[in-house]
C-alpha cells in the first residue's frame, strides 16, 4: 500500500533534497550583478586563464558567503518550524510564536534608531545582528520563565504570553519608529523584509556554529516529537522525559531562528510552508521531517535569493518579499485543502 | 510482584478529590476501578500513573515509581488514556509503532500487525488514523499500548496495562473482545488495572473490584463482594438491586431494577 513505509521513503528523500540543494547552490554561484557565470568559474579548472582579482572577490567574498548564509538561514528557519510545530502540536506554529521574531525585531530597531546616539547603544555593521540575537534570546527566555511553574512548562501559556509580549514589543518598536528619521525608517523597513546581502565570512563564522548546533539538536528530537503528537501524558508513558524534550526543543528553536533572524532579518513563511509541504509529501514522522525540512528550507531560500537578485537586476529585491509572495499563496492553498488537519 | 498505592491524596486546585485511597493489584489479575461520575476513578488512575501530582506512595514491582525514569517505566507498563488525540496525520501502523518502540521488544514490525489483529483491526495498518471512527481510534490506541508491553512477562517480571475506560466508545461485541484481551494479558502473568464505567462487564471479566465514591473507597474485593445492594446503593446514591446469572453466579444489575 501507498503509506506502508513512509519513513523509509522519507529518509530516502534526504539524498534527493541534498542533491536539489547542490543544484540550486551551483546555480546561485553562477548568477549575479557582475555577469560572472559558471563558465568563467570553471575556466581555470579547464586549463584556461586563472580568475582575475575582481572575479575572485565576486566569487569568494560576495557570492560564496551569501550562498552559505542562504543555506544556514533556510535550514535553521525550516528545521525550527518543524520542531516548533511538533512541540505545539499544531501545523500552524511559527517561530514568531515563542517571541523570537518580536525580540529580534526590537533589538534591531533599538540599534538602528538609537545606535551611536544614546549611551550604551552601539552602532556599526555588527551591532544590528548582535542586538537582534540578544533580543530574540531575551524574549524567548522571558516567555519560557513565564510559562514554567516548578518543573512544568505550559506550552499553551507560552503561546498566550507570546502574543502579549509581541504586542508589548510592537508598542515599544512603534515608539522608536515614531522618533526615527527617514533614513532610519528605510533601514528598518528593509531589515524587516530580510536580505542576504549583508553576508560576510565574519558573520558566517559567528552564526554557523550556532545554527549547526541548533539543527543537530533539532534532528535528535524526532522520536520524542512523534510521541508528543499523542499528547504530553502519553509521550511520558512511552518513555520520554517530556519536560526535558520541551526545554531542548525551545532551546534549539531559539538558537536557530535567533541566529538566522540576526544575520538575515525577517524572512517569513519558510518555517511554516516547508515542513507543511513535506508532511503532505512524505508523512509527518519527525525523524525524517526535520532533516528534510532543513535541506528543503536551505534550497528554497537559496532559490528565492537567486530570484531576488535576478528579477530586478542590477539591483535586488529584499528576499522576504520573494518568500512571502511564494509562501502566502501556497499557505492559503494548503489551508483550503487540508483544513481538517488544522483542527487537530 | 504487584502494584501498591498507599494513602493517595490528590488536590486539583484547592479541592481535594482523593482522600487517602489505597489500591493494590497483583500481577496475573485484572482489577477494575468503578464508581459514579466524579468519584475520582480516573484521578486515581492518573495519580498511580504519575499524570497528576499526589501525596502518598506508589510502588510497581517493588520499585517506587517516582524514582524510575520515564523510559524505565515505559519498559514495564503501558497506559491507555481516556481520550487520545493525535496532532499530525499519522497512519495506524505509525501510531502503533510509537508504542512498540517504547517497550523492550525492539522494532519487530510483525508485532504491529499482531497487535492490530488482537483489537480486530487487521488490515488497517496503512489507514490514516484521522479517517477512522471514534471506536476504531480507541482500539488503535489500545493496540499501541499492547505493542508496548507485548510480552505480559519480561525478564521474570510482570508488565502492566493501565486502561482508562477502554471500552467506553465501543459496541458490545468489541467491548467483550477488548476485555477478553485484558483478561488474557492477566492470565498470561501480566497485571491489568482498568477504570470501568460498566459494572456488568467489569463483573464478567475482573478478579478484583474497587468501588470509589466522593474520592474515597466504598468497597474493595471480588466482584461478588463489592456488588451488593447496600454497597452499590450507597456508592451511586440510588437504590440498586443486584442479581446473579443462573449458571456461574456472576453479579449483574439492570437499570430496570433500580429504584422502587
Amino acid at each position: 500500500m501507498l503509506r506502508a513505509d513512509r519513513l523509509g521513503r522519507a529518509r530516502a528523500m534526504h539524498a534527493v533534497f541534498a542533491l536539489l540543494l547542490v543544484v540550486v547552490a551551483v546555480a546561485s554561484l553562477g548568477v549575479g550583478a557582475t555577469g560572472l557565470g559558471l563558465g568563467d568559474m570553471l575556466r581555470p579548472i579547464a586549463g584556461g586563464a586563472p580568475l582575475s582579482d575582481i572575479e575572485r572577490v565576486v566569487l569568494f567574498d560576495i557570492r560564496l558567503p551569501r550562498l552559505l548564509t542562504g543555506i544556514i538561514v533556510g535550514a535553521a528557519l525550516a528545521a525550527s518550524g518543524a520542531v516548533l510545530q511538533g512541540l505545539f502540536r499544531n501545523p500552524l506554529a511559527d517561530p514568531g510564536i515563542i517571541g523570537v521574531s518580536a525580540g529580534a525585531g526590537l533589538g534591531a530597531i533599538v540599534v538602528i534608531v538609537l545606535g551611536g546616539t544614546v549611551a550604551f547603544v552601539p552602532a556599526g555593521p555588527f551591532a544590528v545582528p548582535m542586538a537582534a540575537f540578544l533580543g530574540a534570546w531575551g524574549t524567548t527566555f522571558g516567555l519560557y520563565r513565564v510559562a514554567t511553574r516548578g518543573v512544568r512548562t505550559s506550552v499553551a501559556t507560552m503561546l498566550l504570553a507570546g502574543i502579549a509580549v509581541a504586542a508589548l514589543v510592537g508598542a515599544i518598536s512603534g515608539l522608536l519608529i515614531f522618533v526615527a528619521n527617514d533614513q532610519q525608517l528605510r533601514d528598518l523597513t528593509f531589515w524587516g523584509l530580510g536580505s542576504l546581502a549583508g553576508a560576510s565570512w565574519i558573520k558566517l563564522g559567528a552564526t554557523v556554529p550556532v545554527i549547526l548546533a541548533a539543527t543537530t539538536l533539532a534532528c535528535t528530537l524526532g522520536r520524542a516529537l512523534n510521541a508528543l503528537a499523542l499528547g504530553e501524558a502519553t509521550a511520558a508513558h512511552v518513555g520520554f522525559a517530556v519536560e526535558r524534550v520541551k526545554t531542548l526543543a525551545i532551546l534549539s528553536v531559539a538558537l536557530g531562528t535567533g541566529a538566522a533572524v540576526a544575520i538575515s532579518g525577517g524572512i517569513g513563511f519558510v518555517g511554516i510552508v516547508v515542513p507543511h509541504l513535506l508532511r503532505l509529501a512524505t508523512g509527518p514522522d519527525h525523524r525524517a521531517l526535520i532533516l528534510n525540512s532543513a535541506l528543503c528550507g536551505a534550497a528554497l531560500l537559496v532559490a528565492a535569493d537567486v530570484v531576488a537578485r535576478v528579477i530586478v537586476a542590477p539591483t535586488e529585491l529584499p528576499i522576504g518579499i520573494v518568500t512571502a509572495v511564494i509562501g502566502a499563496p501556497v499557505f492559503l492553498w494548503i489551508l483550503l485543502r487540508q483544513h481538517r488537519w488544522v483542527e487537530g | 510482584m504487584s502494584l501498591e498505592a498507599r494513602d493517595i491524596h490528590v488536590w486539583l486546585g484547592s479541592r481535594e478529590v482523593l482522600h487517602g485511597v489505597d489500591l493494590s493489584a497483583a500481577a496475573g489479575t485484572l482489577t477494575c476501578i468503578v464508581g459514579p461520575n466524579g468519584s475520582g476513578k480516573t484521578t486515581l488512575l492518573r495519580a498511580v500513573t504519575g499524570d497528576v501530582g499526589y501525596s502518598g506512595s506508589v510502588t510497581l514491582n517493588g520499585s517506587d515509581t517516582r524514582r524510575l525514569r520515564p523510559w524505565q517505566l515505559a519498559a514495564i507498563r503501558a497506559v491507555l488514556p481516556q481520550a487520545a488525540t493525535l496532532a499530525f496525520p499519522f497512519t495506524v501502523a505509525e501510531v502503533v509503532r510509537i508504542g512498540l518502540q517504547a517497550g523492550q521488544e525492539g522494532d519487530h514490525a510483525e508485532i504491529v500487525g499482531a497487535a492490530l489483529g488482537r483489537v480486530g483491526l487487521a488490515g488497517y495498518a496503512a489507514r490514516a488514523f484521522h479517517e477512522l471512527s471514534g471506536g476504531e481510534q480507541q482500539r488503535v490506541q489500545l493496540a499501541r499500548v499492547l505493542a508496548q508491553v507485548w510480552e505480559p512477562v519480561a525478564e521474570g517480571a510482570p508488565r502492566w496495562l493501565f486502561l482508562d475506560e477502554p471500552v467506553s466508545s465501543l459496541d458490545v461485541g468489541h467491548q467483550i473482545e477488548v476485555l477478553q484481551l485484558a483478561r488474557d494479558f492477566a492470565d498470561a502473568g501480566g497485571g491489568v488495572v482498568a477504570v470501568m464505567h460498566d459494572l456488568n462487564l467489569s463483573a464478567m471479566f475482573c478478579d478484583r473490584m474497587t468501588c470509589l465514591a466522593k474520592g474515597a473507597i466504598v468497597a474493595t474485593g471480588t466482584p461478588a463482594e463489592v456488588m451488593s445492594d447496600t454497597t452499590l446503593s450507597r456508592a451511586y446514591g440510588c437504590t440498586v438491586r443486584v442479581n446473579r446469572t443462573p449458571g456461574n453466579g456472576v453479579p449483574f444489575m439492570l437499570p430496570q431494577a433500580i429504584g422502587g
